[in-house]
């Protein structure tokens, strides 16, 4: 059985441009997570998610021993920052729209009794 | 480079503060950095990484202006505070603030230096970023990569190649304890010092590429130690206005502790790393700088106490043999104007603005496009063409919401025709709009360029003491 949550559920985000080019670091909030994101945000889910701004490639990398993922989205950012007509040329704002995005994992997964742990929540050691 | 010149090599740890990430940051970063590192007992320094890329061509178009300008503007804002009292700590001070003028920079930080009682610093200047001597508009359209934008061969403004360490190791080398660069890859401010100390090979890969990891993570500043992390309730980060800035304390071997000065807020932790480790990366096995590729895939992180994260399996590879450079070009003006509706049926209103706005521009000046936001619908998630704000846009509904106008061009009337027609919709358009903004700001294009590095040749220049 899975269930819809939105990314932000389970990851947390930080974007970075160079040119027209924008990176979005995904870092699974636990690392039980790493599995089914590998499974389902794949380059063709985040390709749909920014299908307005017409990425010409969209690449993910694996980063298995820090439970992260890195996004490239290619011409996405109207220019960057030099040449955007937006008002985040960067596309900083950005990491926060594919953390918006809904996305189906196993619902076991989210069982309170074996979900995330209160220790995120306040920043503990993992 | 030869390594007979590297006398200081030593096998203590070396610490490296970062006290700017960009040319925007906090003045007051640098006091708890400096108490810090002042307790090591072995080599420590303070970089300041100013040159976001617009940053060089701004400093360009300012020493146009005034020769004896064109150092990075925050240069006395953030080293004022700390040259005195790193002198007295015997810190070394690396930065990139000399922008585009470091001989400049150099000199300005001499006086200060001597009106702060601390004349007897030695202050170096790394040079020979600056490729406008050496290669021609046509030359760069040639080499640009990731685009066409020099095709035109637009007028430029800056061209400068991004140096690696090398330069700023041999400075040290010569007892520098202020190096003042232009462009040089963020990372090699760490490496450099670091090359210096341990004395590490050229060909060193590995160690190099710890380096340039530890370089990397304080480049910009408090974004490791809690800074663009904070999400309330979710990612709680304590003391968020006396943030801490990293420091990187770095053994012989490269592998090194990622921590922040004791007493300040902030956070480091697996999480503030991860989020940075990746920061501005595309393919995390080869992340290219001038002093050798940096391959992240196998990196562990290991919480070691409070606010102690120990970073180890950074690899190596050999150095690209072409150096990255950016070339600035004017580009045109932007033109930007703002307007708010409020109350009932706010979003019909401003939409009927941004109708009329782009109806009235279009008469006169039909080829230039105008973006049109609405701030608290669509506005930095929205593209250019509007798509998503079209999608997402059913009249009527109350709400407090400010319509953007912005539109790029080298035509200055055209840009003055859109700020005056969103200033007209105070008597001439839909009820109830208020609080117009608007500005026209010139603009800096920018492209990149890979160039063959032996078309590249640093300068270290010492500067006479009195």
């Amino acid at each position: 059985m899975t269930r819809a949550v939105s990314l932000y559920e389970l990851a947390h985000a930080r974007s970075g441009d160079k040119g027209n080019r924008l990176n979005i670091a995904v870092v699974c909030r636990e690392p039980v997570f790493f599995e089914p994101l590998r499974e389902r945000l794949t380059e063709d889910f985040v390709a749909r998610v920014f299908r307005e701004r017409k990425p010409t490639a969209v690449r993910r990398y694996e980063l298995p021993k820090l439970h992260a993922f890195n996004f490239v989205l290619d011409d996405v950012l109207d220019g960057g920052v030099n040449g955007s007509l937006g008002l985040d040329g960067h596309g900083k704002t950005l990491s926060f729209l594919l953390l918006s995005a809904e996305i189906e994992i196993p619902a076991s997964l989210l069982d309170p009794t074996e979900g995330p742990s209160p220790e995120f929540m306040s920043g503990g050691s993992r | 480079m030869a390594q007979a010149g590297r006398h200081a090599v030593v096998a203590k740890q070396v610490w490296i503060g970062a006290a700017a990430g960009f040319a925007g940051d906090r003045p007051d970063s640098s006091g708890p950095l400096i108490e810090a590192l002042a307790q090591h007992d072995g080599p420590r320094f303070l970089i300041f990484e100013t040159l976001a890329e617009r940053t060089l061509a701004l400093a360009q178009l300012d020493r146009l202006a005034d020769p004896a300008r064109g150092e990075v503007p925050a240069l006395k804002r953030l080293l004022w505070p700390a040259l005195a009292p790193c002198a007295a700590a015997g810190i070394r001070i690396i930065g990139n603030f000399g922008g585009a003028n470091p001989f400049g920079a150099a000199a300005k930080i001499k006086a200060w230096a001597a009106e702060l009682g601390c004349a007897d610093l030695k202050i170096a200047v790394v040079a020979g970023d600056d490729l406008r001597g050496t290669f021609t508009a046509a030359d760069f359209a040639r080499l640009e990569t990731d685009g066409t934008l020099l095709s035109g061969e637009p007028a430029i403004i800056s061209a400068n190649a991004y140096l690696g360490a090398d330069a700023i190791a041999e400075a040290l080398d010569q007892g520098a304890d202020v190096v003042v660069t232009g462009r040089v890859a963020d990372p090699a401010l760490v490496l450099g010092p670091l090359k210096h100390s341990f004395g590490w090979a050229d060909d060193d890969w590995d160690r190099l590429a710890a380096g340039i990891l530890a370089g990397h993570l304080l480049e910009c500043g408090s974004q490791v130690t809690g800074g663009y992390f904070a999400d309330p309730g979710v990612k709680d980060v304590p003391g968020m206005d006396v943030l801490g800035y990293p420091i990187a304390e770095v053994d012989p071997d490269g592998t090194f502790t990622i921590t922040k000065p004791a007493g300040t807020g902030g956070l480091v932790d697996r999480r503030t790393v991860t989020e940075q480790i990746l920061y501005e990366i595309h393919d995390p096995a080869a992340y290219l700088t001038p002093d050798a590729i940096l391959d992240l895939t196998q990196v562990e992180l290991m919480e070691i106490g409070p606010d102690r994260i120990r970073v180890t399996g950074a690899r190596g590879r050999a150095r690209p043999e072409t150096l990255k450079a950016t070339v600035c070009f004017d580009g045109g003006f932007l033109a930007e104007a703002e307007i708010s509706y409020a109350g009932q049926n706010a979003r019909s209103r401003a939409v009927l603005a941004i109708e009329t706005v782009v109806k009235r521009v279009a008469r006169p000046h039909p080829s230039l496009h105008v973006r049109a936001d609405l701030i608290g619908i669509v506005s930095v998630f929205g593209d250019t063409a509007g798509t998503l704000l079209d999608a997402s846009i059913p009249s009527g509904q109350d709400g407090d919401l400010r319509v953007r106008f912005a539109a790029e061009t080298s035509d200055r009337a055209a840009a003055e025709c859109l700020l005056d027609e969103v200033e007209a919709l105070y008597c001439a358009g839909p009820a109830g709009g208020g609080g117009v903004r608007k500005r026209l700001t010139p603009r800096l294009r920018s492209a990149s360029c890979l160039i063959d590095r032996t078309h590249v040749t640093p300068q270290i220049s010492l500067l006479e003491t009195a």
